[in-house]
């Protein structure tokens, strides 16, 4: 074993003071070191933590950003969720490849650069984007492709690709990023001039009880999708035995189509940290951690920046606003690409230095949760609310929204519209509204929540947007009449399929099984019982999958089943009696045809 | 005397070893019982070459390894009204599936050119189009067309068949006791 | 001790706070099938064969602590369906030949599958290309049989206080992998529990196949579950 490899790896554990709950930390730098985790290095890594290696390789090989066999020294991830597609993907993967030389998953000859594919990187308003490095180049075209490719072959160095910069924080020069913000619609809740430790504040005046009551009056609930009440959750947690809690913030938002996240915590990063640091408050936590997707690192520097702002006006750190018994701190956990870290349990895993699998419920996290201990884990979303909520009061939150619902919504908008971006609107707001908000163009379906929930037509376009009508986490995906729902249904499918952890039995193999069935209707070799046959499959996945992943994947095909079914109707048929359509003899001799050298009789 | 015209049956082995026949002649004088109740068309036991008609029972042993399996297959599809997978190779390929993850082209050069005691002068593979090709891999009975039912087991017991083909000839569907159902 | 009292199938059973539902049903001689459990290691909740509905909502039994007039189906016509088709799901994911397998007549996967009676998988076979470790002199690991159900991974860890076995990669290319090049590099040895853990013929004993006759095998005369149950049919 080099000496280098391991001095290098050495010092990137001790960094971490050796701790083996610091994984993530620790086999990402070494990731950004070597280029990649090597066997060798994950030798050194379990003896320097304590660990195994095989413990280590566990945790590598589960996340897309780190690998076990070396890399380019620059990666060129080139976003193919479907939006990209309708935005033109295809032509530009065809000219990056064809400018690099390369095909799609490969590294240049020389070493220099991989090009590969990644599911949504909450680019979804700017698309085609891809992450190149740590850089997002969004708006891409065939052509800038090719000049991007050009430009970075000459110096390898991803920074030296941004030729300008976003509107807001986008230029900031923590962030110096070509990603816009575009905010379409501002709001009271999160888009009004924000006040650093106004909130923050009036809690303090509080006692802790009195806070959760505060957010318990404001009737706030999650804002990451599930829609949990939010006050209740932090009343579990503080009441639940054990001596120290901790305060999560999900900032994984990988649901295709969410990007509201990403907008927050670029425009308003103070009112999220003030948010945390409250509700440590009202937990009686002294540790919070932001669990940041690897694919927002570009953001990084600056929230690190705003953290050691906050620390220096007393805002976090030992006796917050001079309160003696209350410390509070904020430390960033960077991800590394895995969408199913979304999931709460999942990302209290992937926080501990483990694999990114959701862990079995009960217990749930507000007793049992990050090592252990009393735990809630919130969006960004939530957490700046919580913050305007203290400052504002309930009752002025409260008369916001709907009558189940209170508040405001932060939306991402993209897909066939002429206006996508951020909105800020009211819960109760329809379908339709958001339609004409957004400049819908000819719109014959919405994916409201992302791929996890399902499609709708136009016949539910009046529904509101709220938890017991349309929910959505944010993402509102809008498709022309001319899109094929069915290829948007099947490229979910492949999605979770491939951010499966793997786990349970029913989401493992039955997506695998689901996907067959799906294939082989929409290549036309379907008869109606495949129908039947993909609904059955659907409900034992759904019902007995372990966690949310499993238990939503089937939602886009029985979706499409459901609000869409002639779409798949028309393409079975009733076979003539005889092989099975999905038998192909011909492809099934071809190589003992060629090995033998004759042609098959049967043929 | 009422002229009642018998059930047909029909057997053939595919990719098997026999055994499953061989299992199936175990009934011992029950065969006599079965011949009373049915008659039997195109099968290896009667050597009856050709199918001479509809059959209400087609019995497969065996899976898919060659291009004339799966034609035996249609045919026996096409006259048959309800068809059985007869054993473990019928049903998941069994012991010749072993060969399933490596090219058929090495399966063959292994075979013909390269294993210990090998007498080929010729030096090369057979490709007489007698000798049916290879497919890429070997497939069950119900990769290649609709089977009805299924009798496991390596070969299953002759009790297990006799319960299962008797019910079948009455209209039910194959329920095996627990000491019949085996998978070895 | 708190007592908790609820109900399987109609039936009532007492637990105690803090049991989960199998070990309570276990306790009352009422069978919930399984697979990833395995005496007291830590649940692994991954086979998803103990569904069971607790008061409306399917979940695995293995992790689901008895609560106060808890209701649980066991033994419905839904909750069966549902334990087959992921019991044709583990079959199909690898290569199960039962006809040579060394495990068969013991194995608890093969066992489950004579006692739900089936006859075939009612989903196409996958066919992965797996591997078989054969390096280690006294133990083999055949990656076509394995399950995933992580019992050698537990056991290893809080029966022997090693850590041989670890699960890489994630969804469905989620395999099993041990610590070191190979098994012979690692630090198991004939003698740890857990070469016995495995519930199919995945682990297993060099030198040892079939030498118990047909017939006399675990399973081949009495279904799986009836140690609990003491039924003689399932």
């Amino acid at each position: 074993m080099k000496q280098a490899l391991v001095n290098v790896v050495e010092d990137v554990c001790r960094r971490y003071g050796s701790d083996r709950s610091r994984m993530m930390d620790i086999v990402l730098a070494v990731q950004q070191r070597l280029g990649c985790v090597s066997t060798d290095a994950m030798e050194v890594i379990a003896r320097e933590v304590n660990s195994h290696r095989v413990e280590v390789e566990s945790v590598v090989t589960f996340y897309a950003f780190l690998s076990v066999k070396p890399r380019g020294k620059v990666i060129i991830r080139l976003c193919n969720d479907i939006v990209d597609w309708m935005k033109g993907y295809e032509d530009v993967a065809d000219a990056m490849a064809k400018e690099l030389g390369v095909t799609m998953g490969d590294t240049t000859s020389d070493g220099a650069i991989t090009l590969t594919h990644t599911p949504c990187i909450g680019m979804s308003d700017q698309a085609p984007a891809a992450l190149i490095n740590e850089v997002v180049v969004p708006n891409l075209t065939p052509e800038r492709a090719r000049h991007v490719i050009r430009d970075l072959r000459r110096h390898l160095e991803p920074m030296q690709l941004v030729t300008m910069v976003g509107d807001g924080n986008n230029s900031h020069p923590l962030v110096r990023s070509m990603v816009r913000n575009n905010i379409r619609r501002r709001g009271p809740v999160h888009f009004d001039e924000f006040e650093r430790g106004s909130g923050l504040a009036k809690a303090l005046h509080l006692p802790a009880e009195s806070v959760i009551a505060e957010i318990r009056a404001s009737r706030l609930r999650g804002r990451g999708g599930a829609g949990f009440a939010t006050g209740q959750k932090w009343e579990y947690a503080r009441n639940a035995p054990g001596t120290k809690r901790y305060v999560l913030c999900n900032a994984d938002e990988g649901e295709p189509g969410t990007f509201k996240d990403r907008v927050l915590l670029t425009e308003r990063p103070d009112q999220v940290f003030e948010g945390m640091t409250i509700a440590g408050y009202a937990l009686g936590s002294d540790t919070g951690i932001v669990y940041l997707r690897g694919e927002y690192a570009y953001l990084r520097p600056f929230l690190e920046h705003i953290l050691e702002d906050r620390r220096q006006r007393g805002l976090l750190g030992r006796s917050v606003l001079g309160n003696s018994e209350f410390d509070f701190d904020i430390r960033i956990q960077l991800g590394g690409g895995a969408y199913v870290c979304g999931e709460e349990t999942a990302l209290i895993s992937s926080c501990e230095g483990l694999r990114g699998d959701p862990k079995n419920r009960p217990p749930f996290p507000a007793q049992h949760g990050y090592n252990a201990c009393p735990t809630i884990v919130n969006n960004v979303e939530t957490f700046s609310a919580a913050a305007r909520i203290m400052e504002k009061g309930a009752p002025w939150f409260a008369s916001m929204g709907s009558e189940r619902t209170t508040g405001t919504k932060l939306l991402s908008i993209c897909g066939d519209c002429r206006k996508p971006g951020v909105y800020e609107v009211p819960f109760g707001i329809t379908a339709r509204e958001l339609l004409e908000l957004a400049e819908a163009d000819n719109p014959g379906a919405m994916l409201i929540g992302g791929p996890c929930r399902q499609m709708i037509g136009p016949e539910r376009f009046s529904g509101q947007i709220c938890y017991d009508d349309l929910a959505t986490g944010g993402a509102i995906l809008i498709f022309n009449r001319a899109r094929n729902k069915l290829e948007i249904a099947e490229h979910y499918l492949d999605f979770f399929i491939e951010e499966s952890c793997g786990h349970c039995t029913p989401c493992r193999v039955g997506l695998v099984l689901l996907k067959r069935a799906v294939h082989k209707v929409v290549t036309g070799a379907g008869e109606p019982a495949d129908l039947e046959y993909m609904k059955r499959l659907s409900n034992v996945i759904m019902q007995t999958s372990r966690c949310g992943l499993g238990q939503a994947a089937p939602n886009p095909v029985m979706g499409a089943l459901q609000n869409f079914r002639s779409l798949y109707s028309d393409l079975v048929g009733v076979r003539k009696s005889g092989l099975l359509s999905t038998f192909d003899l011909s492809n099934a001799v071809a190589d003992a045809e060629l090995r033998v050298g004759r042609m098959s009789r049967y043929v | 005397m009422k002229t009642v015209t018998k059930p047909r049956v029909a057997t053939a082995s595919l990719c098997g070893c026999f055994g499953c026949h061989m299992s199936l002649l175990d009934i011992d004088d029950r065969i006599l019982k079965l011949a009373e109740l049915v008659d039997f068309d195109r099968c290896p036991i009667n050597d009856i070459k050709e199918f001479s008609g509809r059959c209400a029972v087609g019995i497969i042993e065996g899976g898919c390894c060659n291009e004339e399996n799966v034609h035996v297959l249609e045919d026996f599809r096409k006259h048959c009204d309800v068809l059985v997978g007869l054993g473990d190779c019928a049903i998941s390929g069994g012991v010749p599936a072993m060969r399933n993850n490596l090219p058929v082209a090495e399966a063959l050069e292994h075979a013909y050119l390269k294993a210990p005691g090998l007498w080929n002068p010729a030096g090369t593979i057979p490709a007489d189009p007698e000798l049916p090709l290879l497919l890429n891999r070997v497939y069950s009975c119900h990769e290649v067309v609709k089977i009805d039912a299924f009798i496991p087991g390596c070969p299953p017991p002759a009790d297990a068949i006799w319960d299962a083909v008797f019910g079948l000839l009455t209209d039910q569907p194959v329920t095996l006791a627990y000491d019949r159902l085996k998978y070895d | 001790m708190n007592h908790v009292k609820f109900t399987i199938d109609g039936m009532d059973v007492t637990g105690t706070s803090g049991q989960t539902v199998l070990k309570a049903a276990e306790a009352a001689g009422i069978y919930i099938p399984h697979l990833c459990a395995y005496k007291n290691l830590i649940p692994h909740g991954s086979c998803r064969i103990c569904s069971v509905r607790v008061n409306g909502r399917i979940q695995a039994a293995c992790v689901q602590t008895v609560s106060d007039g808890m209701v649980v189906e066991n033994e419905t016509a839904e909750v069966q369906e549902f334990r087959k088709a992921i019991l044709d799901m583990l079959f199909v994911e690898g290569n199960h030949h039962c006809m040579y397998c060394e495990k068969s007549g013991s194995c608890e996967i093969q066992a489950l599958a004579y006692r739900f009676g089936i006859t075939a998988p009612q989903y196409p076979y996958l066919n992965p290309d797996r591997s078989i470790d054969l390096s280690h002199p006294d133990v083999y690991l055949d990656h076509n049989r394995c399950i995933l159900c992580g019992r050698c991974v537990r056991a290893s860890q809080e029966l022997d206080n090693k850590n041989v076995f670890q699960f890489v990669s994630r969804g469905h290319k989620k395999h099993l992998q041990v610590n070191g090049e190979a098994l012979a590099a690692t630090s198991l040895d004939v003698t740890d529990q857990v070469t016995a853990s495995c519930p199919g013929g995945a682990l297993m004993k060099k030198r040892v196949g079939y030498v118990v006759p047909v017939g006399q095998r675990s399973y081949d005369r009495r279904p799986i579950g009836t140690e609990t149950s003491q039924e003689t049919k399932p």
